[in-house]
């Protein structure tokens, strides 16, 4: 989706907290995202590089954790992950499900660098 | 040289998100309801507000804020033409409102004297569900001729809103439509979810649907004043 805005927000948030941290350096950063939250890595990483020149983040490097969109069956309470596309449950075949996980998308920490 | 891992745990929307709550809180105190329309391209927002506006502007002030990719007025000037206060945001090619634009908007709307705002948002059915704008609720239109298969591919924006309006019924006829496989993929993502049938073309549903928005600003009205 939009790429270009979300990593212009890693980096106002990456660069916030590297001062609070007085670092010199973010050498990493760690990305929780959750796979319902359409958002492409590569373009990220893509965008990363080119906006982060000449920023405290510069060169740094992004990782990212995945977290499945899990579904909650309320016919049958069985749990089960999403394939990627919107499915039924596959125990039971009902449509009365809810999304338990996949929504995140959260910067979980930065790895700095101090003189 | 020492290295450290900082704990950050924020939320990568937490900025547009507190900027949305702050402008919701702002209209609150205004006591104007917000709208925020969302749809695909050519699914009928446009449409679907002037023909609210039709049957709803004499009893209620209305204003609306269109928003464009391109630098336009071709919505705005509709609405405008037929009296109301509009305000046109150019996205300059994002794909999607987000809450600075609205923040921006309102300063040259004269929202105090309104009672309702209708947004229209750019037309796209991915990014905008993931930017928070600051209305009271969300509505997303889908048509006939865009397919039965939407609410499976794009899961994000049907989530979270609380209005479907499903227009264009009269082309049901026309176009391989299965509504129960539709609304099927519907009731996944957002249980029990408020939905309308309509046509702009034949006005079909539209009474329902305004209905619907006349009682939401009542309600509104009334719990300010409780």
């Amino acid at each position: 989706m939009h790429e270009l805005a979300v990593t212009e927000s890693v980096l106002k948030i990456a660069e916030k907290h590297a001062l609070l941290a007085n670092a010199k350096k973010v050498t990493d950063i760690f990305l929780v995202i959750g796979n319902l939250s359409s958002i492409v890595d590569e373009s990220v990483s893509f965008y990363w590089d080119m906006i982060s020149k000449g920023t405290i983040c510069e060169n740094s490097k992004l990782h990212f954790k995945r977290i499945s969109a899990s579904m909650l069956c309320l016919a049958c309470n069985q749990t089960y992950d999403l394939p990627g596309e919107l499915i039924p449950c596959p125990n039971c075949g009902s449509f009365q499900v809810k999304v338990q996980t996949g929504d995140d998308f959260y910067l979980e920490s930065i790895e700095i660098e101090r003189t | 040289m020492t290295t450290q891992k900082v704990q950050v745990v924020e939320k990568i929307f937490e900025a547009n998100d507190q900027l949305a709550y702050q402008i919701q809180d702002q209209l609150t105190k205004a006591g104007v309801f917000a709208i925020n329309m969302m749809a695909s391209p050519g699914a009928g927002k446009t449409s679907v507000i002037l023909k609210t506006i039709e049957q709803l502007s004499s009893k209620i002030r209305m204003g609306i804020i269109e928003g464009d990719t391109a630098p336009v007025t071709i919505d705005s000037d509709k609405v405008t033409a037929l009296g109301l206060p509009a305000v046109q945001i150019n996205t300059g090619g994002q794909c999607h409102l987000d809450a600075v634009m609205i923040d921006r908007a309102l300063k040259h709307l004269d929202y105090e004297n309104l009672d309702l705002i209708i947004v229209e948002n750019v037309g796209n059915l991915i990014c905008p569900a993931g930017f928070k704008i600051g209305t009271h609720a969300n509505v997303v239109i889908s048509s006939i001729p865009e397919g039965d298969d939407k609410p499976y591919k794009y899961t994000n924006i049907y989530r979270g809103i609380d209005v479907l309006l499903i227009n264009k019924i009269d082309l049901l006829p026309y176009i391989d439509f299965r509504m129960d496989y539709f609304q099927q993929g519907v009731e996944i993502l957002n249980p029990g979810l408020t939905t309308f049938s309509i046509s702009c073309k034949t006005d079909e549903g539209i009474e329902q649907w305004v209905d619907w928005v006349a009682d939401q600003v009542v309600k509104f009205k009334n719990q300010l004043n409780a």
